[in-house]
């Protein structure tokens, strides 16, 4: 059974005079322990809709979701499954609650009622995880965009999660913030063995994963390797989405003529093939 | 122009004072507060002056600085002065116009004052050698004996915390919405005072707006870290009593002691 299973999932948001919007339809998607997906689409896709569906936050109109084992709608089960399954938002101000940044760290523990000892070990661990140590007593407004979302991400590790959802983690940073978010989601990933679900719409970001999924008007488009998903250069742009730039760099010189191969998406896989 | 404040009026050090738990320092400016209006003798009031002198020293607080804490209430020390100056029967020193200046009016105005200001200088104390969370988690802590009356104690403490956490950024954002209005031509500066007043409007409903949607937001990364209220709660940072603790209170308690000694004597 995978880790994260969803099943026919549809939701509905509920308008205020009756009318009602199809944020997700009948997405049937599946998440095993220890992968890297990516989740791309355009605004009003369904892609926040269907992270926000990974911990119960919002819960099925119809469908189901179950983390572990654990259906999302069964209320006992809530918090085991806000444990294991930590979010990151966009906007990194806005989830950062305390105003230290070690006592932030230490929110997820502290409502788990992990022992003060405990909490104080997973803070100093998780930090150093993320590469913040050094900046445990500082105020969270000192910090760049890129090191807030770092602690948002300590915070949730903190927690001892074993996937990670981020949602649009890196659309209010600069490029350098982007890179430092993007580079500890690989390593945690690499190292620690985290489930990782990014959402995203910088192409680039989703090269990174293992699996691409892309979501249209709340359905699943697509739900592959990268390099599979980055060669359907023509159906990613009807639905408003880019590929990377050398995959589109190998699309315009096959339409010219050349003979490339199919599934090109990094700088490395151009080069070598114009180079032959 | 409005960044870079500092929250509250902590004095970041390690003197005894500042290493000493914040409940403590709470219960003892409160036992202090209530001894300032039980001991009334000029004797006594020798005694506390010295007692607050000798605190301010050990805090390693300037007492320029701590004094400066006393210049809000500079008006209202005055005015309280001066009633009693003028209004207190007894001995006449001299009259001006139709008030009776007397020497009895002088002395209780006098004390009265000095009261005021050793209250405010003890308090002040607290919240120069406490931090402004050591003081949240400080008035948690004490007020929890209060939820069996309904005193929503965590709450309280929870709001503060958020509140001290997004002063900064809503001062950052007032700035940056005032500097986009005032690119725009919004003159903030000149003009009577009803139209600088008007001028806050198009700054307050867009900070109001981006506050609720902050809230919103920020509720949603609380549940999403497991926030179910303060049952079951632990604490990383556990305040604890310590030896400068202990050595604190048994010297409040010799000093007051000595006040009850020094006033069943009757000096």
């Amino acid at each position: 059974m995978a880790f994260i299973e969803i099943n026919d999932l549809s939701h509905e948001y509920k308008g205020a005079e009756g009318q009602s919007t199809l944020a997700l339809s009948h997405v049937n998607l599946t998440i095993d322990e220890g992968e890297f997906v990516a989740v791309l689409g355009t605004n009003g896709s369904g892609k926040s809709t269907l992270a926000k569906h990974l911990n119960a936050i919002l819960l099925p109109s119809d469908g189901s979701v179950t983390v572990d084992g654990m259906d999302t709608r069964d209320a006992s089960h809530l918090w085991d499954i806000r444990q294991s399954v930590g979010m990151v938002f966009q906007n990194p101000d806005n989830q950062i609650i305390a105003a230290v940044v070690e006592d932030d760290v230490a929110f997820g523990p502290e409502n788990l009622g992990v022992p003060s000892a405990e909490i104080r070990k997973r803070v100093d661990d998780s930090l150093a995880l993320v590469d913040m140590s050094k900046f445990a007593q500082f105020a969270p407004h000192l910090l760049s965009g890129g090191q807030k979302q770092r602690i948002a991400i300590a915070g949730a590790l903190a927690m001892h999660t074993r996937c990670l959802v981020l949602d649009e983690p890196t659309a209010m940073l600069d490029p350098v913030g982007r890179q430092e978010v993007l580079s500890t989601v690989k390593r945690l990933h690499d190292e620690e063995k985290i489930t990782v679900v990014y959402i995203t719409h910088f192409m680039e970001e989703a090269a990174a994963a293992d699996r691409v999924v892309v979501m249209e008007k709340g359905k699943v488009l697509m739900n592959d390797d990268p390099h599979n998903v980055f060669s359907h250069v023509e159906e990613m742009k009807r639905c408003g989405l880019d590929v990377p730039l050398p995959a589109e760099i190998s699309w315009k010189l096959k339409k010219q003529g050349f003979t490339l191969p199919d599934n090109i998406i990094t700088d490395e896989e151009l080069v070598a093939s114009l180079c032959q | 122009m409005l960044t870079d404040i500092t929250i509250g009026q902590f004095f970041p050090g390690t003197s005894l004072l500042h290493r000493m738990d914040a409940r403590v320092k709470v219960i003892l400016l409160f036992f202090l507060i209530i001894a300032i209006f039980v001991f009334d003798t000029p004797g006594d009031y020798a005694l506390m002056c010295a007692l607050t002198l000798g605190l301010g020293l050990a805090s390693h607080v300037p007492l320029g600085t701590l004094m400066k804490s006393i210049k809000p209430l500079w008006w209202i020390l005055g005015f309280t002065f001066l009633i009693h100056l003028c209004t207190v029967p007894g001995e006449t020193i001299t009259t001006v116009w139709i008030f009776t200046l007397t020497k009895e009016g002088f002395m209780r105005g006098f004390f009265l004052c000095l009261r005021l200001v050793l209250l405010i200088l003890l308090s002040s104390l607290l919240t120069f050698t406490t931090s402004p969370l050591a003081l949240t988690d400080a008035l948690e802590a004490l007020m929890r004996p209060l939820r069996v009356i309904g005193v929503p104690a965590h709450e309280l403490a929870m709001m503060m915390t958020i509140a001290l956490r997004f002063i900064p950024t809503l001062i950052e954002e007032t700035d940056k919405i005032m500097k986009a209005q005032q690119s725009r031509g919004v003159d903030f500066e000149t003009g009577s005072i009803l139209k600088r007043i008007s001028s806050m409007v198009p700054i307050l409903v867009p900070l109001f707006i981006s506050a609720f949607r902050r809230a919103d937001e920020l509720a949603m990364a609380m549940e999403a870290r497991c926030y179910r209220g303060g049952d079951g709660r632990t604490q990383m940072k556990v305040l604890r009593v310590t030896r400068v603790d202990y050595a604190g209170i048994l010297f409040i308690a010799v000093f007051f002691a000595l006040q009850a000694a020094l006033k069943i004597v009757g000096i």
